[in-house]
């Protein structure tokens, strides 16, 4: 133990005067800080994750928490953070682990772009009083269109379109597996979609029978590993994505720890019990765009074209070719997931390095896709990290079809980000398959919660627009004269073609 | 604000230019003498067979040198000369308008199927993107577009308006917001045969504008309503859309209609709104364009900008006042409002 320990990230105190000793926070901490000894109710720092779980349920808000109680002697290159991975690292001599999104305090892009509004010579429109229209459609539609003339002179269409998904609003829930988390989870998640008309992603956890119900909502997901697929799954799907990145860790495959490979989860992922789910980085069956393109028509044979089809790339340097290259296959949209976006588990040198920001990856699919002719050909889907309607708002006007949400949706169950999702501990019931955690999350709640957050980001996008002077969605996508850079530099501006503010 | 008129007869008997100027000039509380113009189709009889463009050059020097050469690498010149002025107190002759009347070689461009038009296309896009001191302001064949800064009257006085004698007329009385005093960006706007006036603001013009660029057009002229004229080339000449369906596409209904909709009628109303969503045109507008065979009126989907319809015979007339219909025929029928993003279609008679 030359190493010594690393100084505790947090600092628990409870106010004894305040505190009632009734001992719920004994009750509801599943990492372990408090505990019982003789009439004191003792706490170990150094086990917190801020995941703040008894300040909440604590009836008298007796605790404290205090975030880095004790720092290194500052250093601007050699951080606390930089430190204690060289110090962790020493002493295991393994890759970090982390969960949730890119920790690294780098400027954000949504944040430096400006929405506009009408004044004087266009008026603004009122939601309240005249139609809005956010009614959105993923999947191909043809470039143009053509009519013939009947016998009797009327006008009927010639072209056929291809199978869409009609959405209410443009925010969708991304994919986070059964496994991952929890079936009340899902289950929260599945009947807020189907109360909003919108639809959310299985993740590659397979879909638990406890779903079927809301199936006609569900995007099922074929990622490296295969896990719960079959004709039967495939074809209870709404919508089929072919998963071959992630914006948390673009690259590499994915971890489903075994502790939360229960019964439940092992059946549904098709997976025996207790064992690691590990999906390998490439698919085993895609090592070219080739091969993509053919796995996209098997997944279309196998379900009769019926159903659209997406891939989900991680926003990486070439995001744009390689979207470009996807609009040419039967693909129906392509989802991008930014270097934001979160995760159950990835490592920390993954989560915070590679990828570019979402921002930037729907600007330049946008552009690229209109300059091979090839728009229509497929919907673009953006995620990673999009945290309010004014992000989705900003998305769409970049240039994106609709939006996914992860950590927004976990967030309205609960979740307080504190990131430690792959230790099958989270005291929200959320990341972890253990009963008694999950039972905390009611199911019925959490579709309350999760359809009123998509509820409210429509209200809002909805007067965003009306005060653009714009009434339906297609008159934001791409639309980027409604948006000004603030502060951010010429470089950038020139890739996202946008003005900058006073211009 | 600004004021619009159009006008047709659907007989193709043609009419001179004075009661379009009395017409216009009675909505001068619309506009703010910082532009007007005039489209007219039917002017040029004998050179109807050659593209008429008519530009703005700065001087007859470096800018005129430039256009000359790149038509004559592109086709021939038949005809040029200065488009005849008056002067006007209240103008300054800030550019020199001329014409030319123009034939494209059609197999200098490759494998396209509407080559005249296309190197037309070509041509206007390259020098009001690259030429300084020329802007290509109408490109049709048998008709042409007469615009300046200032009121309507002058404006007409200074082109002799009166002296023209056409079919279809448009015309355009400015309160400019985007960019006033320059003669490029008062209405109509052209290209080929497509003409626009338009009384409004596009707030989907950043929509609008990537897709018609997506096809190769290039919006150069600081306003909103040129995206309209590319519009109509696009969704009429090369995707061959009907005058009905191309305002569908920019006006559709909204979706709570379309589900009441039957069947049939209810897919073909979506598969116009998937399909062109991009050509959408949000914000309030009202508009009337000019076509090679009769003019489009239309206003927003929820017809924020006033729009007038008057009919006499074989005569069509459609405004932002009913006033200015009657000062262009004291003895106008059937005048009516059209409901918002109805079509209004003026076709010659066969």
């Amino acid at each position: 133990m030359t190493l010594g320990s690393v100084p505790p990230k947090f600092k628990v105190s409870i106010d004894r005067d305040e505190c009632m000793d009734c001992g719920r926070c004994i009750e509801n901490c599943s990492y372990g800080v408090y505990r019982r000894e003789g009439d004191r109710i003792l706490v170990e720092s150094r086990k917190c994750t801020a995941c703040l779980r008894c300040v909440a349920m604590c009836p008298r808000d007796a605790i404290t928490l205090t975030e880095k109680p004790i720092d290194y002697r500052s250093h601007p290159l050699w951080t606390r953070e930089v430190r204690e991975d060289i110090i962790n690292q020493a002493r295991s001599g393994k890759i970090i682990l982390s969960g949730m999104g890119n920790a690294r305090d780098l400027p954000v892009i949504y944040d430096r772009l400006l929405l506009d509004a009408c004044q004087v010579t266009n008026p603004s429109i009122d939601p309240l009083r005249e139609p809005m229209e956010l009614r959105t459609y993923i999947g191909k539609k043809p470039s143009k269109l053509k009519f013939k003339k009947t016998e009797s002179g009327d006008v009927e269409l010639e072209t056929k379109l291809a199978p869409n998904l009609k959405l209410d609003t443009p925010i969708m829930i991304g994919h986070m597996s059964f496994g991952a988390i929890s079936l009340n989870s899902h289950l929260s998640m599945a009947r807020a979609v189907k109360e909003t008309g919108t639809f959310m992603g299985t993740g590659e956890g397979g879909l638990h029978k406890a779903l079927y119900p809301y199936q006609d909502r569900m995007i099922v997901q074929v990622a490296s590993g295969r896990f719960g697929v079959n004709i039967d799954y495939l074809e209870r799907g709404a919508a089929i994505e072919i998963k071959i990145g992630q914006g948390a860790k673009p690259g590499i495959g994915g971890h489903l720890p075994g502790e939360k490979v229960n019964e439940e989860v092992s059946r549904t992922r098709m997976i025996p019990l207790g064992s690691d789910a590990i999906s390998p980085a490439p698919h085993h069956d895609i090592y070219s765009i080739e091969d993509l393109v053919q796995l996209i028509r098997s997944l279309k044979e196998a379900t009769e074209w019926k159903k659209p089809v997406f891939v989900k790339i991680a926003a990486v340097h070439n995001v744009a070719p390689i979207a470009a290259g996807i609009a040419r296959s039967s693909a129906d949209a392509v989802v991008i997931d930014g270097f934001r976006g979160g995760t159950g588990a990835a490592p920390k040198v993954f989560r915070d390095h590679v990828g570019i920001p979402i921002e930037v990856a729907i600007a330049s699919v946008d552009q690229k896709l209109r300059e091979q002719g090839v728009r229509n050909e497929i919907s673009i889907i953006a995620s990673g990290g999009i945290r309010s309607s004014a992000d989705l708002a900003k998305s769409i006007a970049l240039g994106a079809d609709a939006v996914y949400i992860g950590t927004a949706a976990l967030v309205a169950m609960g979740c307080r980000v504190c990131g430690n999702c792959y230790r099958n501990l989270c005291p929200w019931g959320i990341a972890t398959q253990e009963p008694h955690l999950m039972d905390r999350l009611d199911p019925e709640r959490g579709a309350f919660q999760v359809a009123n957050l998509i509820k409210g980001w429509t209200l809002e996008l909805s007067e965003l627009m009306g005060a653009a002077g714009i009434n339906s969605i297609e008159s934001l996508r791409g639309n980027r004269d409604r948006l000004r850079g603030y502060m951010l530099d010429e470089g950038m501006l020139k890739i996202l073609d946008v003005l900058q503010a006073g211009a | 604000m600004c004021g619009i008129i159009g006008f047709i007869d659907r007989t193709k008997s043609r009419m001179d230019g004075s009661s379009i100027k009395a017409a216009l000039s009675l909505m001068n509380e619309r506009g703010s003498g910082d532009g007007a113009g005039y489209a007219a189709y039917g002017i040029y009889p004998e050179y109807a067979d050659y593209y008429a463009l008519h530009v703005f050059f700065d001087n007859l020097g470096e800018p005129k040198r430039k256009v000359d050469e790149l038509l004559e690498q592109w086709g021939e010149i038949v005809h040029q000369e200065e488009i005849p002025t008056t002067p006007q107190p209240g103008i300054k002759k800030v550019h020199i308008p001329w014409r030319y009347f123009f034939k494209p070689s059609e197999d200098l461009m490759a494998g396209r199927m509407d080559s005249e038009n296309d190197v037309v296309t070509y041509v206007v896009m390259e020098v009001n993107a690259n030429v300084k001191g020329a802007t290509i302001f109408s490109s049709g064949k048998n008709m042409g577009v007469f615009k300046a800064s200032g009121w309507p009257e002058d404006v007409a006085n200074f082109y002799r308006i009166e002296s023209y004698k056409g079919y279809i007329w448009l015309a355009h009385n400015r309160y400019p917001t985007n960019s006033p005093g320059w003669w490029g960006g008062a209405h109509p706007f052209n290209l080929l045969n497509w003409s626009v006036v338009h009384n409004g603001e596009i707030t989907s013009y950043g929509t609008n504008q990537r897709y018609v660029e997506g096809y190769g057009y290039k919006c150069t002229l600081f306003t909103d309503t040129e995206v309209v004229a590319y519009l109509f080339d696009l969704l009429g000449r090369q995707h061959e859309l009907s005058h009905e369906m191309i305002v569908k596409a920019l006006a559709p209904p909204f979706w709570d209609d379309i589900d009441r909709m039957p069947a049939k009628e209810a897919e073909l109303n979506k598969a116009v709104r998937l399909t062109y969503g991009s050509a959408l045109m949000n914000g309030p507008f009202a508009i009337v364009v000019g076509t090679e065979n009769g003019i489009v009126g239309f206003t927003d989907r929820i017809k924020l900008r006033p729009l007038v319809v008057g009919e006499n015979g074989n005569r069509l007339y459609i405004s932002s006042e009913e006033a200015a219909i009657r000062v262009l025929d004291p003895e106008v029928k059937n005048i009516y409002t059209p409901r918002a993003g109805e079509p209004i279609v003026g076709r010659f008679i066969e």
